[in-house]
């Protein structure tokens, strides 16, 4: 019979937290940005059918990385919990601060107890309010840490590198259009197998885009937009001739510039 | 039971799509058809909502309701709205038991939604109808002690590209209708109407005049029925669905319509009156 080795706690939860972030890292990443508005989400996901992105309540909505499984698991459950708190109380009552509570409490939970493996999962839970101010983004992380985002955040695979890239970029009460084409650069800024950084440009179908708009009229402000409507909103990126940045200093030649400094054929959109 | 802070583990099972099948398992206290009633007839408890309308047009449907609630002979609520979007494309109007109806109405609008979030499409306008007829049927044992709830449903349906129409019995049996139909107390007087009004051709303003002349006769002979309110200002509730979606028509434009059907009943207290032979389009 073998004599069970001690393990302390501190190398126990270390050893669970490098196991849920090589998952995360794995997946490619999700881009949130605050724009004039509401909350614009956009990841690099060429499935059609599973969604990375995803309504949860009429301002609420729900992004994730890591194990499909598990966030789809999460996000029912989060629907579930909406409809059930919207149906008993009022649709007013439904927060995305309780759902976010909720969530960092179930994946809390579930790291620190022995017998569960942790969720390879990491999510943003985004609420748009009637103002940019009100506008709240959290992220939650595979052990329940929750943290309040502001501007833009990163999650996935070459958080890092993207959330660089966007730093030096971003700008408050940025246009649909600008916000969504800064995001489409940032992801395609990844580093290649030698770790340098490359832009490369994403084709559109290979986009998952979704927007919590607080101008439409209806209740829900849940959007996804379809590849013809993100063809309009980032025109001819592909196009050898870079646009002139006309007076735009926040997002510069990332736009065509990709293909003519890389100089990389053109990619179909 | 709302839950508390953790998600229930019931919560993180995949599965169930219906709102409804989970509130039975979660939270059946919530499920309007699950109350034990005493013997007895309840019918006189409770207001009642009375006439609702609807009818196709080409591209669209519409669906109108007068604005009573009634409790016996007393007048319980005249600006009750009893005409409510279920989801984008589609729309119900409910005669009964005003109480439950809001309630059942509530909980398919919530079913609509919770399939669409869970599956991430929506249901067909068939679909959506039998959920309804699901609903409705739970409610029969309260229906049997006066408590029925009679909904009208229309809807956009998409694969078709056109209007459709739904009635309903208390045994949530469901029976598509053709071109108009209303229920309620009113109904027979409102469908009486209608058959000598509607056309197929009927452009959407024109339809949209027809519901209110058709809300009109109602209240004209049956006194649960709410005739416009002009002191008031309270018109019917009117919702057309088209391709686009469905709108409710602004207070105001409504309004309009029923200052000319009003206007024209100065003159002719009985309304628009039809050709006596053939069946020619004035």
């Amino acid at each position: 019979m073998s004599t069970p080795f001690y393990v302390s706690p501190e190398q126990l939860m270390k050893d669970r937290a490098d196991f849920a972030r090589k998952g995360i890292a794995r997946g490619r990443s999700v881009v949130v940005i605050q724009y004039a508005d509401g909350v614009l989400f956009v990841s690099e996901n060429p499935s059609q059918a599973l969604h990375k992105v995803s309504e949860i309540y009429d301002r609420i909505a729900f992004a994730a990385v890591g194990r499909y499984n598990e966030f789809e698991n999460l996000r029912i459950a989060g629907v579930r919990l909406a409809d059930m708190r919207g149906y008993a109380y009022d649709r007013r009552d439904v927060s995305g601060r309780a759902l976010a509570n909720a969530y960092a409490q179930t994946l809390g939970t579930i790291f620190s107890s022995g017998g569960e493996k942790p969720y390879e999962v990491e999510l943003f839970v985004a609420e748009i309010g009637d103002e940019a101010a009100e506008d709240q983004v959290y992220r939650l992380t595979y052990d329940g840490q929750v943290a309040d985002e502001h501007g833009y955040a990163v999650m996935g695979g070459a958080a890092d590198v993207v959330a660089g890239y966007l730093k030096e970029r971003y700008a408050e009460g940025a246009e649909l259009g600008d916000a969504l084409r800064l995001a489409v650069a940032a992801l395609g800024h990844t580093p290649d197998e030698k770790g340098v950084a490359r832009d490369r440009v994403i084709a559109t179908r290979d986009l998952e885009v979704a927007v919590l708009d607080r101008t439409r009229q209806r209740p829900r402000k849940f959007v996804r937009l379809s590849p013809a409507r993100l063809e309009q909103l980032l025109g001819d990126r592909a196009s050898s001739a870079p646009e002139p940045a006309a007076g735009e200093t926040t997002t510069p030649d990332l736009l065509g510039g990709a293909g003519e400094v890389e100089g990389e054929p053109p990619v179909a959109p | 039971m709302i839950p508390g802070p953790r998600l229930p583990a019931s919560y993180l099972q995949p599965g169930v799509s219906s709102f409804s099948d989970f509130l039975a398992d979660q939270a059946p206290d919530l499920l309007p058809g699950r109350r034990a009633l005493p013997q007895g007839q309840a019918g006189d408890l409770a207001p009642h909502g009375t006439t609702i309308v609807g009818a196709t047009f080409p591209g669209g449907v519409l669906l109108a309701g007068d604005r009573r609630a009634t409790m016996g002979n007393i007048i319980a609520q005249r600006d009750i709205e009893k005409v409510f979007a279920t989801d984008e494309y589609s729309a119900a109007g409910i005669a009964g038991t005003a109480g439950l109806a809001i309630e059942m109405i509530r909980l398919f609008q919530t079913e609509l939604e919770h399939y669409e979030k869970i599956e991430g499409t929506t249901l067909s306008l068939d679909g959506k109808a039998n959920r309804l007829s699901a609903l409705i049927r739970s409610n029969l044992g309260m229906a049997m002690q006066g408590l029925a709830v009679v909904p009208l449903f229309a809807g956009f349906d998409l694969g078709d590209a056109r209007g459709r129409i739904f009635s309903y019995d208390v045994t949530g049996g469901r029976y598509e209708e053709t071109g108009y139909t209303a229920v309620g107390s009113g109904s027979m007087f409102a469908r009486g109407s209608l058959k000598k009004l509607y056309r197929p051709d009927l452009t959407e303003a024109e339809v949209v005049t027809l519901a209110v002349q058709a809300l009109y006769d109602a209240a004209d002979d049956d006194s649960a029925t709410g005739g416009p309110d002009v002191a008031r200002r309270i018109f019917p509730i009117v919702h057309v669905i088209t391709a686009e979606g469905g709108r409710r028509l602004s207070g105001d434009e409504v309004a309009a319509v029923a200052d000319r059907v009003i206007a024209g009943r100065m003159s002719h207290p009985d309304g628009p009156t039809a050709p006596l032979t053939g069946g020619g389009h004035a």
